[in-house]
Formats: structure tokens, sequence, C-alpha cells
């Protein structure tokens, strides 16, 4: 398993927030990726529609996906490949050294997968012996450092220029030290040489999936870079690590959705390459894997199904959400403390790893709305971050002073002329606080707010004041 | 019980508890059924319209492309090279149309065949197709277009005929299945758009990330 920090998000924040360097690295994504999208959006007239006709394909696909799991694995096996189904993390990462013990790997490539992260696999081969390589420019760099991928489709955004040089010239050490590694070109040109080797070496190579296709038996894999491409199509093995939601029913089905992917992502109108897998190495074919399997994983998704969090399996990972999310912008992905960051990360983390360690994820969230707008299958992430609330409260896990407050708000709600008589009380109190400028420096009970910011002070009225004078102005002019 | 069982009856469980699954099973949707409810976008139908607007689209995402007779096919890639100042040598798999298209210029060309291991500089290929919504090349992988010559050699050309060239994805696809029959596909189809990179650097796009630095398109119009 991952180390889960997310029952610390409250401190990760706060380290993230003074953290100089990493918000240098945070103002790409708040100015790129949003600019991107929306210019891909606009390029495409159809845009909405296709995100109406991705939401249904999907939502059809989980009402069936017993029956369309069974004829993709049905059809995988008719095209020579192998179905590993797999109940949890730990399962699949069994399932996965058991085939690479079979050729005595050494060594394995990885094209990137979060659902890789998910089960945390790479602990898995190292301790089996196995040396895993990541080869997505991204993940190799985390790679070296120790790290976890920051976001979902660009796993090194937390780091600047001059880090990477640093990883590289600590770890590559066979190159001279005093190399010119000035340019992001220089290093990428270093990663791809060392990487070329790797793949020309690697026993077996571990790719994730976008979509599988039931009517064709077929693994999707959507990348830039051509690692994906290379991890499968140079060792003996190609093994595809996939969840169970991932299926979607025909090809014209995933070229749907693939429209609105890149959009999506990084404002792409289609991503460099759309690998589409089926099978292994056929007869006269000169080049792929001998053999190619499949793991499908569950790790909690089918519990899922037929709750308030079934709409959460629709997603197709594209990071929109938290390219746009104004509370990843502060904190970047890694304060969520587990797999998954941002928005999608804050309804799936606490259905895959519980509420009592992923509960903070859903309250940090002003509820602004912008994942939910940009979210190209319609994903009602605020509605569902509330559902974990409301979850949380019932099940006694928010803190007693909080429960205290509520249940004490409660109480005076129900009573109306005592909220309204507390209410005009304490707006014509924080009026006074607020002085000549309207703003309160220093607030008992919200230090939180004013230790960095002022505190705007209401009108020194209650709403209900304000309209009885008016209607009473009202009356007098008629 | 299984975990193929523990997880099908489990979502089985969920979604449909007294389901009637031989009723359901009528419920699946066919290609037939995802083509009629597709959102195409909209393009211009003519011919020149297509190839013009693939041709933009290609270039968009950094593909050089340029349109060219089939007896100029040769003299097109040895000029390509010439100019970025690359060896003549060009690796190619067993394609009949290629082979015709280079018959002849052994002098201009120096041709080898084969799946390639990563020593070799340029790889020619030809396309299934093309579509012209996004400049997007679709590739089958066999003995006539190694996959490995679409991703390990710098430098990418690839030969298109110009009627391959359709407006959506979706009517490739349909070539597709004609071709291998309905539920079949190539061992490995490349959708690819452009030459390959990486933006994962302080979001610096830099092209030839692990693939080709370089894709050119030879349009071949009669």
């Amino acid at each position: 398993m991952v180390e889960i920090t997310s029952p610390e998000f409250k401190a990760n924040a706060r380290l993230a927030m003074g953290d100089g360097q990493l918000q240098q690295a945070l103002g790409h994504v708040r100015t790129n990726f949003i600019n991107k999208r929306a210019e891909a959006k606009a390029n495409l007239d159809e845009f909405d529609e296709l995100r109406d006709s991705a939401t249904a394909i999907k939502d059809h696909v989980l009402e069936h996906l017993d029956l369309y799991l069974e004829k993709y694995e049905e059809k995988v096996i008719a095209s020579g490949g192998h179905v590993h189904w797999a109940a949890t993390a730990d399962d699949a990462c069994k399932q996965i050294l058991d085939i690479c013990r079979s050729v005595g790997a050494k060594s394995v490539t990885k094209g990137k997968s979060m659902i890789s992260e998910e089960i945390a696999l790479n602990d898995a081969l190292s301790a089996a012996g196995i040396e895993p390589v990541e080869t997505d420019l991204g993940e190799y760099i985390i790679q070296l450092r120790g790290e976890h991928p920051s976001h979902i489709i660009a796993p090194a955004v937390h780091l600047n220029m001059d880090q990477v040089r640093d990883d590289f010239i600590k770890h590559h050490t066979h190159l001279p030290a005093d190399r010119p590694l000035n340019e992001p070109e220089t290093l990428l040109r270093e990663a791809r040489a060392i990487l070329r080797e790797k793949f020309l070496n690697a026993d077996v190579g571990i790719t994730g999936a976008n979509f599988l296709i039931a009517e064709t038996g077929t693994s999707v894999i959507v990348t830039n870079e051509g690692n994906g491409d290379l991890t499968q199509t140079l060792p003996k093995i190609h093994i595809v690590i996939a969840s169970i939601e991932k299926i979607v029913p025909t090809l014209e089905d995933m070229s749907q959705i693939v429209r609105v992917l890149a959009r999506s992502a990084t404002g792409q109108d289609m991503s460099v390459y759309t690998t589409l897998s089926t099978g292994p190495r056929r007869e006269d074919d000169p080049d792929g894997p001998e053999e190619y399997h499949v793991v499908l994983l569950d790790n909690g998704r089918s519990s899922m199904l037929g709750t308030e969090f079934q709409d959460m399996l629709r997603c197709i990972r594209c990071g929109a959400c938290m390219n746009h999310c104004p509370v990843y912008h502060a904190i970047g992905g890694h304060a969520y403390g587990w797999v998954y960051p941002g928005p999608m990360g804050a309804v799936l983390s606490p259905s895959l790893i519980g509420v009592d360690k992923a509960g903070h994820l859903p309250n940090a969230s002003t509820f602004c709305g912008r994942c939910e707008d940009v979210c190209p299958m319609h994903i009602p992430l605020p509605k569902m971050m509330r559902h974990w609330r409301e979850r949380e409260f019932e099940k006694h896990l928010s803190p007693m002073t909080q429960r205290a407050s509520i249940r004490g708000w409660a109480w005076v709600a129900k009573r109306p002329f005592l909220y309204r008589m507390m209410a005009s009380a304490s707006a014509r109190f924080l009026w006074l606080l607020g002085g000549v400028n309207h703003r309160i420096k220093s607030l008992p009970f919200a230090w939180g707010w004013t230790r960095h910011r002022d505190m705007p002070a209401p009108e020194g009225s209650t709403f209900m004041s304000q309209w009885r004078e008016r209607q009473a102005r009202d009356a007098g002019d008629l | 019980m299984s975990q193929r069982e523990e997880i099908l009856s489990k979502v089985r469980a969920a979604i449909a508890p007294n389901g009637n699954h031989d009723e359901r099973r009528k419920n699946l949707r066919t290609a037939a059924i995802a083509k009629a409810d597709g959102i195409i976008p909209k393009l211009p139908e003519s011919k020149k319209a297509i190839q013009a607007r693939f041709e933009e689209r290609a270039v968009k995402a950094d593909a050089t492309v340029v349109f060219s007779k089939p007896r100029e096919v040769a003299n097109n890639i040895a000029k390509y090279l010439r100019e970025h100042n690359l060896p003549s040598a060009i690796r190619t798999g067993d394609d009949k149309r290629l082979k015709t298209l280079l018959r002849g210029y052994e002098s201009l060309l120096e041709i080898s065949h084969g799946r390639t291991y990563g020593d070799d500089m340029v790889g020619v290929s030809h396309a299934l197709g093309g579509v012209a919504e996004t400049g997007t090349l679709f590739m089958e992988s066999g003995k006539d277009n190694p996959t490995t010559l679409n991703f390990l050699p710098e430098t990418h050309i690839v030969v298109i005929n110009a009627d391959d060239i359709e407006t959506s994805y979706e009517n490739l696809l349909e070539k597709l299945r004609d071709k291998y029959g309905a539920g079949e596909m190539p061992r490995v189809l490349n959708m690819i758009t452009g030459p390959s990179r990486s933006a994962d650097i302080e979001q610096t796009l830099i092209l030839g990330a692990h693939g080709p630095l370089r894709l050119h398109i030879i349009i071949v119009r009669k």
C-alpha cells in the first residue's frame, strides 16, 4: 500500500502553501491547462453534445458492467490473450509477480498507470527483486526522487527544472557532472537515451488502459511520448493493468469519448498516440509481445455501484477537475495524501481507502463548482463531496467541537425568534468591529481566516430587517 | 469462489439483483447502435476540402506534409532526408504499395526491409488511412508495416493515399471492420497524430520524447 497521509491533510496543506518552490511550479497549472482546454473546447462546435454522448455511454456500461466484462474477457481469450481477475490490490500484485516470475524477469518497463500507483506495484516488484522502470518522463523523474505523482496526467508538475537537473546529475553518474543541462530539451534527450536502453532490455512491459473495448477484446492507451508503445511492443510479455469500469462497448463508443479526453486534459484535439492492442504477436508478425495479459482490478469499485457514488465510475482520468480547482491550485497534489488528488480524488479516495482516512478531502472544497462545469463526463463532484461530508458526520468522524457547534447552530436555527435576535446582534457587533474600513483584522473563533487576511464586515443589519425597512419605505411611497 | 465469480457477483448484486440477464443482454450496444447514436463533428465533404483539412490538422500537430504524385514519392523521401541532413538509408516492411512506389529508385535510396531494433535512423511506413478531423494516421501492425518502425527511428515517414483520407475516425473504423471482420482487430492499431512529445518539465512542450522526433507525411495523389 502507498503510504496514506490523507488524515494529516490539514498539516500537509499548510506546509504546501508555505512552500515557495511548489507555489512557483503550481503557477503553470493555474494558467496553461485552463487556457488550452478553453481553446480546444471553443474549436469544436459539438463539444458539449459529445460530453452528453460520452456520459450516456458510460452510464449504460455501468448498468450492464457484468455482461460487458464477460464479453470483453471472451474476446481477449479468443485473440490469444489471458485475463486475470483481481479483487484487491494485493491480488493484482501477486498475479503480476507470478507472470513476471514465469519468465524469470529481472527488469520491467512501465507505461504511465495510476492503477499501478493505486496497487503500489513498484514496491511489490522491488521486494521481489524485479527492477521497475517508469518510462513516462514525469514518472521517471519522480521515481528517481522516490516520490509519487502529484497530478494524474502530469506526475511531476510540482517540480521546477532546476530540481530535475539536480536529480539527473545525482543519478546519472556515468555522465560527466559538468555537462550542460540548462534546457528542458537537453534533460529530455538525456532521459530518452537512458530509457532507450531500458526499453530494449526489459523482460516484461506493463501499461495501464484508458479503455477496454468489449466488442473486440482490445485495450487502449492514450499517450504523447510513445513510451507506452515501446513498453508494450519490445518485451516478451505485455501486461495490461486496468480497473473494471474502463470498459466501453464498441470501437465507436471509444471514439466518442476520445474526442473529449485530450481536449479536457491537455487541450490537444487528439493525443499523439491512441494505441489499440488486441492479443499477442500473430503468425508472421515481426514484432510485438509473445504473451498478452490483462489484470482486471476491482479494489472497491464494485462497492460504489448502486450507491450515490456510482457516477464517479464514469471518470476517464483527464485531470480537468484538478486543473480548474482553486484548492488544488493552492496546495498541489501531494497534500491530498494518497494516489488521487483534486476533486476526483476527494470523491474517489474515501470510496477506496475509507472515509475515516480520507474524510478531510471532501471537506477541502469551497463548492465553487468549477470541477463539475469542466468534467467531460458530467460527474457531479460537489454533490458527491457533500455525500461524503454527511457520511463522515453520521459516522461520528468529525471532531467534537465541530459536531457540537453544528448541533448548537441547528438548535438556534429551529427557533426563528431567537435566531433573528442573535443574527441581528452579531451583524451589529461585526459592523462595529469593522470600523471605518469595514474590515475586521482579528476575530475570536475565526483566527484561521484573519491570520492571513482581513474579514469583510457585514452591513450592520440583517437581510430580514433590511427587507422590512424596504417594505415600509415602499408602502410609504405609494 | 474464484475472484472472477466474486467480482461479477458483487457487480450483479449492485446493479441488477433481480435482473433477468438474458433480457439485459438484449440491451447491449452493438456497433450499429453506437454509430447511430454517435455525435460526429461536421466537416466539409468534398475530397479536396477533406485533404486540405487533414493537412492543416497534421501540421497543427507538428507533422510536416507534402502532396506527391506516385512516381515522385521516392524523390520526395530523398529530398526530405537531404534537407534534414539524414543518410539516404530507410527501413520499411513488406508493404506492396510501398514496394511499387520505390521500385527502380535503388540508386537514390538504400532500402532495407523488416522490423527495427532501434539502429535505423529512418522508418518508412504506409498508412491504412487518415482522419481529416484531427490529422490522425491509422497504422496497422504486421509484416507489411511493423509497429517498431512507428516508434524506434528518430524520423518516421508515412505514405498515405489521398483517397484513404476520411472525415471521421468512424469511417476508418468501419473500413477496419470490413477488412478484419466484425469484432476482429489487427494486433495493434496505432492512431498517430504528430511526432512524439512531452511537456513534463515545467510544461514546456518538446518534440521527440521516446518516439520519433519528426513525422513527415507524404500524401499520394494521382
